[in-house]
């Protein structure tokens, strides 16, 4: 059985691959995850805001005070020098690279062309294979044109492509007037791969204390729904590669992915709640259903039920929206 | 060679010489000379190593006596040994130092000569401690300036390794230690030139070993001791030569030549100043310009002061000798002169009588004491010494720099006697402290110092508050090494930094004409003329004064800078003041900025590149107009209706005129009124609360938070405010507390005192329904509100107090209706420490003595110009004394010994004069129950009729009686410090006294470093924190203090943090006073020294409770006689992990920057000995103390 897959140019064993998550804060967690068989591993996210934020805040915090009173003209011993967070995350991805053989994706959240773009530099040295660029941006101000948005996902990626050689991906937001034209639009702009959807965790309200709640839930089956879509939309007409993120928590899930044009299938949340260890158990299900099914390899079954592909493609279109509302039945 | 330039200050470049020829450094940290043991911990914990090649080893003792204890232990196995020491430190090194010299062990202790407190502390520098040791043994060396202790510190340890006489290397705390000066380095074969390893080998070869064991530090008799004694001759009597033979070898090798005594001057000088420390250099400064007015004048600078050799004194001294003043920077009252004097006039008259005098005739020899706690020292004080010699009869026992108006003895000067060059620049900079004005100019110094051929120097004057401060730089820059060791008083360049300033100092006095001067203002290039006090407008007409501004907070926040202005009013001084070509200064700077920030980021660089390159599109010359406009002057530093001390005395200092102050307006014995911080309106708050009276639930969290008592509430009638102000805001009393429904309340806040810290904000639990961003109290711009506020605080003083006896006052909103005794102090804006004082205040002020130990608490409690104790209406208040840093339990007890004894004394008294009082009034006044207010003034009440009674009484009995008869009525002691007092110098007194059962309170500001000293590692400090000499992570837990007190099982205990439970810290408080026996009270106190957003101060003490790290409990040993368990644990059991806590805080996170790896091993322990902590409480109080039959 050929599991194999190719995700931006690295070939993977298969197409597991997990998500930005925590897991990758520790060595241990980079290891775990390939002992379990993970395919490539994206790393957690270093962001635009702790690059320039904790050099403040540490500027800040070891200054203020100092210089002001005769007998304490500081609080803080002098360091020679900083381990800062990008520093971190650097000296991490060259160990992650040391400790474990599947391809490291480091990922860069950020939504400006700022100096951090510099760091997808740093990244490339340190030695990631591929780097996933995570523009978490919620549009909120009402004088903001979309227009102007989707402009800059596009400059920030120019931005960073031109600083790196290495396969970079762009992680979206499914809030585009037209999706496929933003995703056209960034293939042209030179991605490697689009990773739908970027799950923009949604706060919660805390009723007792008239405060907003920022928890975080772990996704369901139910979210793949979306990047499902998109992904059997978008299949065939990138030249990138695809690949799908939220929700990817079955078996089924996982061959839905793939069988929409997904070259990875990402996991996130089914890792936290079933245990690292359920990797195994997907591939395992993987390989007995496509044994039952009669497929043998994964690239058999790539994009099989794409839009391209499927008898019905209006199923993914609009056309479809009248059925299923017509198809509910409420409960009684 | 080539000649390394450093510009440095003298601690630096004293640590740098001693730490790289020493293998242990012992060290405990005092003002001025912590930086050089933090020096020194630093290099040793990044790896510096000595000239033989190895780290040396830093040990941070509980004390100066614990230190000088392990300096002689590691001297007597061998090592090579120093310490950095001054002031009361150095004296409780001596009797180590005796023990040290009768061991003849080679060994250099590097002191920052500093004022011994007497009548008050300081911090600043002369040689009262110095003298103090100058019978023990040690060799004194005294240096001028930073090159000089540079110099001397490898000098004294060639000295000591050759004669093995101790040597006490000093210069001048301040002065020189804090000064930083453009000098040569020496190189680290420069060291080993000097030190020579036979000689170390031989101090190696002298220790004790079990290998070749010898016995020291016997007993002996009254037949040998006096012989043994003297044994030591030899050496002392060798020693000076030795030191003249090192100071010779030291000017093959460097060029630099010293001697034992310098003499420099005219030949033939009949007019001499003999004199040692940094107050040489002026006088040699003045010396070269009198001389060269052809005054026959010279000066002899000391510098072995011990052992004190006759032959090289004699030999620089001119034979034309006829006038000698000799000038000790010390004091020794009742003594028949100061000790330099008495040693020169024996020096003189021993070398006369044995014919080794230069001359044949005893010269006039005159002592005066000068510069004491770092009394400015200039050219024309001198001029007036060498005037004073011209005189046929010169004034003896003279004092210089001061007006003495009481004892007669100051000489008088002419201020505006100068003999500064024209060619050496002269800059004053007003800075905030929050702003980097010091920083920057530091790093302009370096610049200079290092970029130029110019010598340069610069010192820095701070505030004596600890929050909304100023500073003042003072910078020189010339082609000549720079002597002139004193404040600019004609500067030819003055920067003020925050226009505020123009309103409270004169600053424009001290420029020069044709001066320039440097303003930030928000106000640009044609409007700012307009906005300067008519005074400042006179000075820049009449002085034809250059004038520049900028808007420095414009450039700041367009470039994200925040208020750290320092880069950009850095850049404007070098544009205008030309020192440096432009583009070079800007190159410059921005390669200090890359060194400085550089550590913390690339962004944090780009951000000041980016300042620098904005700044000078700013920068304006401003069209000076011929004619002042400005209707208002600079307005009084206090109302015009403050007492008239206030008035007088206080308001001179507080505008920087302290030095004009005669010696008349201070009191004889260090005695001051309180209430005077009420009268210091500072106005540093950018933004103050404004309380919404709809929303406020009235439970005044916020006023017990506050730590500058400028949120207060009370509760009163209608028609108590029936002539309130239109703006003045009060609503209903809620709650049932008073049991009356007609009651009134309000919360003021004082406007021109609050800090702006907004704890009260970050307390406050009322949210606004319908906006929830905003709460009960919400912070506005200050400037817009100060006239409506300063109007409605005053009237809101005027409404009565509440009646003490009616407050629920063990609960926070009762406790927090209680006048707070205890005002706007100048602690850091957010203190964690201060709720605590002011709460105690509140409880028990009326009736509280205070033992305070020298720190954080003793500074804002304390120090000049105001200080934050006050009185009731009935003048009652905390009486407040600061003895030691270590001693404050025992003063307590002493306190507590004296009060017990006193009413003793009383009760013994009434009962002898019972048939004149009454019995019944006798017994009453003997055993009256004053456990509550009620009690309290019951007997206060009964006091005053006794004294009524007794009034006319001519009996001595009567009169002592009045004299003792206030110890009648029930007193409060409490002894207050911070942890490096309790845990660390003063625990064995504090044990003691716990141990004493006697009465007496202990509260401890737990801040778990020395804040005061800028955060120096105690045994408070938590595990896995970084502080100064825990560079890499304390790697051991807190000390349990708490848990010693317990073990005595007959001491209140209590563990406390207000931000985390603020009732139960009044329980505390309630229950430690009321136990009648030692109570313990430890204190969280979050302080800036933990890296924290001080206005989330409260969070940390909720986060630090949460994780378990700092459990709530009581222990009441009251408890156990009712067969209840003493133990009561306050907090609930750990829920979140103690680095949930600790990395919300810079002095545990940055351990995680710096060394990741042994972050994590030490918070993973830290968690560990949390839990079995927290078990080990948790199983106590579960006991059961009914079964247990107690």
């Amino acid at each position: 059985m050929d599991l194999t897959t190719t995700y931006m140019g690295l070939k993977l064993k298969h197409p597991l691959v997990s998500a930005a998550s925590p897991f990758t804060h520790t060595l241990d967690g980079f290891r775990r995850l390939e002992d379990v068989g993970i395919a490539a591993i994206v790393m957690h996210s270093l962001f635009e805001e702790q690059i320039v934020g904790e050099e403040n805040e540490l500027n800040f915090l070891t200054t203020q005070g100092t210089e002001s009173f005769a007998e304490a003209l500081s609080y803080f011993p002098r360091p020679d020098h900083f381990v800062l967070g990008p520093e971190e995350y650097l000296t991490l991805i060259s160990d992650a690279k040391k400790a474990v053989k599947v391809p490291v994706i480091a990922s860069l959240n950020g939504v400006t062309t700022g100096g951090w773009v510099e760091y997808a530099r740093k990244i490339q040295q340190a030695g990631a294979d591929a780097l996933e660029l995570n523009v978490y941006y919620l549009a909120t101000d009402p004088f903001q044109p979309g227009e102007v948005v989707e402009r800059n996902y596009v400059e920030v990626l120019k931005t960073v492509r031109s600083q790196v050689r290495i396969p970079v991906a762009v992680k979206l937001s499914p809030f585009f007037s037209n999706l496929a034209n933003m995703a056209r639009r960034l293939d042209e702009a030179g991605a490697d791969g689009l990773v739908l959807f970027n799950r923009f965790y949604q706060p919660d309200l805390d009723l007792e204390n008239l405060a907003v709640w920022p928890n975080v839930e772990l996704s369901t089956s139910v979210e793949m729904r979306l990047p499902l879509r998109w992904i059997g939309i978008l299949y065939g007409r990138m030249k990138c590669s695809l690949a799908a993120t939220t929700g990817v928590h079955t078996v089924e899930d996982a061959l839905k992915a793939v069988m929409a044009g997904a070259d990875a299938a990402m996991l996130c949340s089914a890792l936290y709640r079933y245990g690292t260890s359920h990797v195994a158990t997907l591939l395992a299900g993987i390989e007995k259903w496509m044994e039952e099914h009669g497929y043998s390899s994964i690239a058999e079954m790539k994009g099989t039920l794409s839009q391209r592909a499927v008898a019905e493609p209006a199923a993914y279109e609009r056309a479809n929206y009248m059925k299923t509302i017509q198809s509910f039945r409420p409960m009684v | 060679m080539t000649k390394q330039i450093l510009t440095i200050d003298g601690n630096e470049a004293t640590a740098s010489v001693a730490h790289r020829v020493s293998e242990v450094c012992a060290i405990y940290p005092i003002t001025p000379s912590s930086n050089m043991g933090e020096w020194a911990d630093e290099w040793s914990a990044t790896g510096k190593r000595n000239i033989w090649g190895t780290v040396p080893t830093v040990i941070e003792m509980q004390s100066e006596a614990g230190a000088a204890g392990a300096v002689h232990g590691a001297l007597q196995t061998g090592a090579l040994t120093t310490t950095f020491t001054a002031s009361q430190g150095l004296l409780l090194m001596i009797p180590s130092m005796f023990k040290i010299a009768g061991e003849l062990t080679s060994t250099v202790f590097h002191v920052s000569a500093r004022t011994v407190a007497t009548h008050a502390l300081s911090i600043f520098g002369d040689h009262g401690d110095v003298m103090a040791v100058r019978s023990t043994g040690f060799a004194l060396l005294a240096s001028d300036s930073v090159q000089h202790a540079h110099d001397n510190a490898l000098i004294a340890m060639a000295a000591t390794l050759k004669s093995r006489v101790p040597f006490l290397h000093f210069f001048d705390g301040f002065r020189t230690s804090h000064e930083v000066q453009k000098m040569f380095g020496l190189a680290d074969d420069d060291l080993r030139f000097m030190i020579d390893d036979d000689l170390v080998r031989a101090h190696r070869s002298r220790a004790l070993s079990p290998d070749h064991p010898v016995i020291r530090g016997t007993a002996q008799n009254p037949d040998v001791f006096f012989q043994a004694r003297e044994r030591c001759n030899p050496y002392y009597a060798a020693c000076p030569d030795i030191v003249a033979e090192m100071m010779d070898k030291f000017a093959s090798r460097t060029g630099r030549k010293y001697g034992l005594f310098e003499y420099v001057g005219a030949p033939d000088a009949e007019r001499i100043v003999v004199l040692m420390g940094s107050g040489c250099e002026p006088v040699h400064e003045t010396v070269d310009y009198l001389t060269a007015k052809g005054e026959k004048i010279g000066c002899i600078k000391v510098r072995l002061y011990r052992p004190f050799s006759l032959k090289h004194l004699m030999a620089v001294m001119p034979k034309t000798v006829k006038k000698i003043a000799v000038l000790d920077r010390t004091k020794e009252p009742g003594a028949i002169g100061e000790p330099l004097y008495q040693d020169v006039v024996t020096a003189v008259s021993e070398s006369l009588a044995a014919g080794t005098a230069p001359f044949g005739v005893m010269p006039r020899i005159v002592g005066g004491r000068y510069g004491l706690s770092s009394k400015e020292f200039t050219p024309a004080m001198i001029k007036a010494v060498y005037d004073e010699l011209k005189k046929d009869a010169p004034r003896n026992h003279f004092t210089v720099g001061i007006q003495d108006d009481v004892s007669r003895i100051s000489l008088d000067y002419d201020p505006k006697f100068t003999v500064e060059a024209d060619d050496v620049f002269r800059g004053k900079f007003y800075g905030l402290g929050a702003d980097g004005t010091v920083g920057a100019n530091k790093n302009s110094i370096k610049i200079i110092g290092d970029d130029t051929d110019f010598y340069a120097q610069g010192y820095f004057v701070y505030d004596s508050k600890k929050s909304g401060t100023v500073t003042v730089s003072h910078l020189r820059f010339g082609p000549r090494p720079i002597r002139s060791t004193y404040l600019v008083n004609s500067a030819k360049f003055i920067a003020c930094h925050q226009q505020v300033f123009l309103e409270k100092y004169d600053m424009l006095a001290d420029a020069v004409e044709g001066a320039v001067f440097l303003l930030n203002s928000l106000s640009g290039p044609d409007e700012v003329w307009d906005t300067l006090p008519r005074e400042v407008q006179e000075d820049i007409i009449r002085k034809k004064i250059k004038f520049y501004c900028i808007d420095a907070y414009k450039v700041a926040a367009e470039t994200g800078m925040g208020l750290r202005i320092n880069t950009i009013m850095q850049t404007c001084f070098f544009a205008i003041s030309g020192i440096l070509p432009r583009e070079e200064a800007i190159a410059a700077i921005k390669r200090t900025i890359e060194k400085t920030y550089g550590k913390k980021g690339e962004h944090v660089v780009k951000q000041n590149y980016e300042a620098v390159d904005k700044t000078l599109a700013n920068l304006h010359e401003v069209k000076v107009p011929g004619k002042v406009t400005a209707k208002e002057g600079r307005p009084p530093a206090v109302p015009a209706g403050a007492p008239e001390y206030m008035r007088n005395v206080l308001a001179k200092i507080i505008e920087g005129r302290g030095d004009e102050l005669p010696v008349s307006a201070f009191p004889v014995d260090g005695t001051f009124p309180l209430n005077t911080c009420r009268w210091e309106k500072r106005n540093i708050a950018l933004e103050i609360p404004v309380w919404d009276a709809e929303i406020c639930i009235q439970c005044n969290k916020c006023v017990i938070v506050c730590p500058h008592a400028s949120i207060r509430a009370k509760v009163f009638t209608a028609a108590d405010v029936k002539d309130a102000p239109a703006t003045f805001v009060y609503t209903k009393y809620r709650g049932p507390e008073f049991g009356r429904d007609d009651l009134l309340y309000s919360l003021q806040v004082a406007p021109e005192d609050c800090t702006g810290c907004a704890l009260c904000v970050s307390s406050c639990p009322a949210k606004n329904k319908k906006e929830p961003k905003f709460k009960a109290i919400n912070m506005a711009e200050q400037p817009p509100l100060r006239m409506r506020e300063r109007v409605n605080f005053a009237f809101f003083l005027t409404i009565p107090e509440v009646d003490r006896s009616t407050v629920k006052v063990n609960s926070v909103k009762g406790s927090q209706f209680l006048e707070p005794l205890f005002e706007f102090s100048g602690a850091c804006g957010g203190c964690g420490e201060t709720p605590y004082i002011k709460l105690l205040t509140q409880l028990f002020g009326d009736r509280l003595l205070i033992a305070n130990a020298t720190g954080c608490s003793s500074i804002y409690g304390g120090n000049l110009p105001t200080t934050p104790y006050s009185t009731n209406r009935e003048g009652r208040g905390p009486t407040w004394n600061n003895s030691l840093f270590e001693d404050t339990a025992e003063f307590a007890l002493g306190f507590r010994a004296t009060l017990d004894k006193q009413r003793e004394f009383a009760s013994e008294l009434l009962l002898k004069l019972k048939d004149k009082i009454g019995g019944d009034s006798v017994e009453a006044l003997v055993h009256a129950d004053m456990t509550a207010e009620g009690g309290i003034r019951e007997q206060r009440d009964r006091v005053a009729k006794l004294r009524k009674i007794l009034a006319g009484d001519r009996s001595a009995e009567a009169r002592n009686l009045l004299s003792v008869a206030d110890s009648l009525v029930r007193k409060s002691v409490w002894g207050i410090g911070g942890d490096g007092w309790a845990y660390d110098i003063g625990y064995g007194g504090l044990d003691h006294v716990m141990a004493m059962g006697r009465n007496v309170n202990l509260l401890v500001l737990d801040t778990g470093v020395y804040s005061n000293t800028g955060g120096q590692c105690s045994k408070a400090t938590p595990m896995a924190a970084v502080a100064k000499f825990a560079f890499g992570g304390k790697p051991v837990p807190r000390k349990d203090l708490g848990m010693m007190g317990i073990a005595y099982g007959n001491v209140y205990v209590a563990q406390v943090a207000m931000g985390a439970n603020d009732l139960q810290t009044v329980k505390a408080f309630l229950e430690a006073e009321a136990y009648d026996g030692p109570s313990l009270i430890i204190a969280y106190s979050h302080c800036i020294a933990h890296g924290i957003d001080m206005s989330r101060g409260l969070d940390s003490q909720k986060l630090v409770v949460e994780c378990g790290a700092w459990p709530l409990y009581r222990y009441d040993p009251g408890r156990a006689k009712q067969g209840l368990n003493p133990m009561q644990l306050d907090s609930k059991a750990p829920k979140i992990a103690v680095e949930d806590w600790a990395y919300t805080e810079t002095r545990f996170k940055m351990l995680t920057k710096m060394h990741p790896e042994e972050a994590a091993r030490l918070m993973a322990r830290a968690q560990e000995e949390t839990m079995a902590r927290w078990r080990l409480y948790e199983q106590l109080a579960g006991l059961d103390y009914r079964k247990a039959g107690n």
